[in-house]
């Protein structure tokens, strides 16, 4: 299959307990292509992501990369979960997290490569952490923490790229090198989706959209996306400040 | 404190000294059920830390031990039909850690609370067969629940070898697929990783070290060999290797310290295990040069740091 597939999700329903949690999403994302996920607290943005890589169990749907399932590609998906998911003070330093991006491709039974540490080595300088790798990963700030997940991320040399919530607690330098990685990223005809629920300025780093309330509400540009009929939709009647961004 | 070490100095460099010393060690080992013990004290401090230390990274100290009290019932039955007690024990530990499983997915019940259901009627089961049987098979409730290492026959101490060897080789092949698992399980199924299969591999793992830990320390203090060997290491060296190894460590010298102990001062062997890993712990959790409650660095200095822990307990 070649590079340039693209990533649709089909008819897409989770039930958690006996609670509907997303009702029936479907969308479709081209490669290249950066998406922001938005939307209010419990409109199921992390379930979303984790119901697209087969994470979490679904009623209905599916979700394709180029013509074949998602969840029988899962060597090419890589998927950072949001920091509160991990236990930071397991015994593992920067360089045991960036590795672990290598353990599948390594095989069962072998050793990690030459070639793979030499990929880990790549991805830590591309978020700046090389020096930092002999560290316990407790031992790090949040943001520090966030680029080594970013590292792992990256060394897993992935098509289509999951992030939850990852400026959540992490410092300006670390939204700038994220930022940066996510364009890269893009511009080499990866897909990339990152929940988010700050509506502030990043938002216009994305370049497509998706509004999510238990349902979709808007999925494209942000012209398309950010209007006042979609907000009202998703947040009810309390945002404002998004006005700037509104077309 | 330097003139007793100094004196100890002299006594130990004293050849007369020496040989006391090396007298003191070797007397026991002239004793074949001291050598098939200490084989197997040895053998089972060094899985049960290096297992462990999977159950304490990913919180589930507990299950450790709902596994341990599950398997009673199989070791009886194993008795009962007079099939290897392994097989037995190995058949209750997969049993009950479907059943808690099971009640944990099915219903509302918590994973927690499961595990005290299941494993506390699976150790009532075990008591009950156990104590109906006694009395027809020459068995004794308190080598089930307190260990025997000391009756090890030649057969248990190859059992024990088997399940070692099996046990350390499955952690070294599957070593790095279980640390990324351990440590972020959904990452690691979204990379591509059969975490089901991994988690059921654990699961079987702790299953055999348990059953081979079982004439060492019995049911009711197996948990103690495998979380606090690897609890010491933790607070001592930050990688996941290393506290295997030096739980490993920790858990030998335990288990042959246990040993002597019990040899020359006629205690139990498996609370007497127990409690020098305990020690152990307690030495590292005080004076660890980096988490030590008394040595880290963050103490402020003139403040006695004892008085200042038992005011910071008052304050909480």
């Amino acid at each position: 299959m070649t590079q340039s597939a693209s990533l649709t999700v089909d008819h897409l329903s989770v039930n958690y307990r006996d609670v509907q949690a997303l009702r029936n999403i479907n969308f479709s994302v081209a490669p290249g292509q950066l998406v922001g996920i938005f939307g209010p607290n419990g409109a199921g943005k992390s379930t979303l992501v984790k119901a697209m890589l087969g994470l979490t169990p679904i009623v209905t749907g599916m979700v394709h990369y180029g013509n074949q399932s998602l969840w029988e590609q899962r060597d090419r998906t890589a998927y950072v979960p949001q920091r509160s998911q991990i236990d930071w003070t397991f015994p593992a330093t920067v360089w045991d997290v960036v590795l672990m991006g290598r353990t599948r491709n390594a095989g069962w039974f072998r050793r990690i490569s030459n070639v793979s540490h030499r990929i880990a080595m790549e991805a830590l300088e591309r978020v700046d952490m090389a020096d930092f790798r002999h560290r316990r990963i407790g031992a790090l700030s949040g943001g520090q923490q966030q680029r080594v997940f970013l590292a792992r991320a990256l060394a897993q040399q992935a098509d289509v790229f999951f992030f939850d919530e990852p400026f959540v607690g992490v410092d300006q330098k670390t939204e700038d090198i994220l930022f940066q990685i996510f364009r890269e990223l893009a511009a080499e005809q990866k897909i990339v989706l990152v929940v988010n629920h700050d509506l502030g300025e990043s938002i216009t780093h994305f370049g497509q959209l998706l509004l999510l309330n238990k349902e979709l509400v808007a999925f494209g540009s942000q012209q398309q996306v950010l209007t006042t009929t979609h907000m009202t939709r998703a947040y009810g009647g309390h945002v404002q400040f998004f006005s700037r961004h509104v077309a | 404190m330097g003139g007793m070490f100094s004196s100890f100095l002299a006594m130990s460099l004293n050849p007369m000294a020496t040989l006391a010393i090396v007298n003191w060690l070797t007397e026991p080992l002239q004793y074949g059920f001291m050598q098939r013990s200490l084989m197997v004290a040895v053998m089972v401090g060094v899985i049960c830390a290096v297992v462990g230390s999977y159950l304490m990274v990913q919180r589930l100290a507990l299950l450790g031990d709902a596994i341990s009290h599950s398997l009673l019932p199989g070791l009886a039955m194993a008795f009962l039909l007079g099939i290897n007690i392994f097989v037995g024990a190995f058949v209750a530990g997969v049993i009950s850690t479907v059943l808690i499983a099971w009640i944990h997915r099915r219903s509302p019940v918590k994973e927690d609370a499961a595990m005290g259901i299941v494993f506390s009627a699976f150790f009532a089961l075990g008591i009950t067969l156990i104590t109906v049987i006694q009395k027809d098979n020459k068995i004794d409730l308190n080598h089930f629940l307190f260990g025997n290492i000391l009756g090890v026959t030649a057969s248990e101490v190859r059992d024990t070898a088997i399940i070692a060897v099996l046990v350390l080789t499955c952690v070294m092949l599957l070593y790095k697929e279980l640390l990324f698992y351990s440590f972020d399980p959904l990452g690691a199924q979204a990379s591509g990783l059969p975490v089901g299969l991994l988690n059921a591999g654990l699961m079987v793992l702790i299953a055999m070290t348990v059953v081979a830990s079982m004439k060492a320390v019995g049911v009711i203090l197996v948990l103690a060999l495998l979380i606090t060997p690897g609890a010491t290491a933790y607070l001592l060296v930050p990688r996941l290797h290393q506290v295997m190894a030096l739980g490993a460590g920790i858990g030998v010298f335990s288990s042959i310290a246990g040993m002597y102990l019990s040899y020359y001062f006629n205690l139990p062997s498996g609370p007497a295990i127990v409690l020098v890993t305990f020690s152990l712990f307690m030495l590292a959790f005080l004076f660890g040069p980096q988490y030590g409650v008394l040595t880290n660095p963050s103490q402020s200095p003139g403040e006695l740091p004892l008085l200042k822990e038992i005011k910071g307990l008052l304050r909480h």
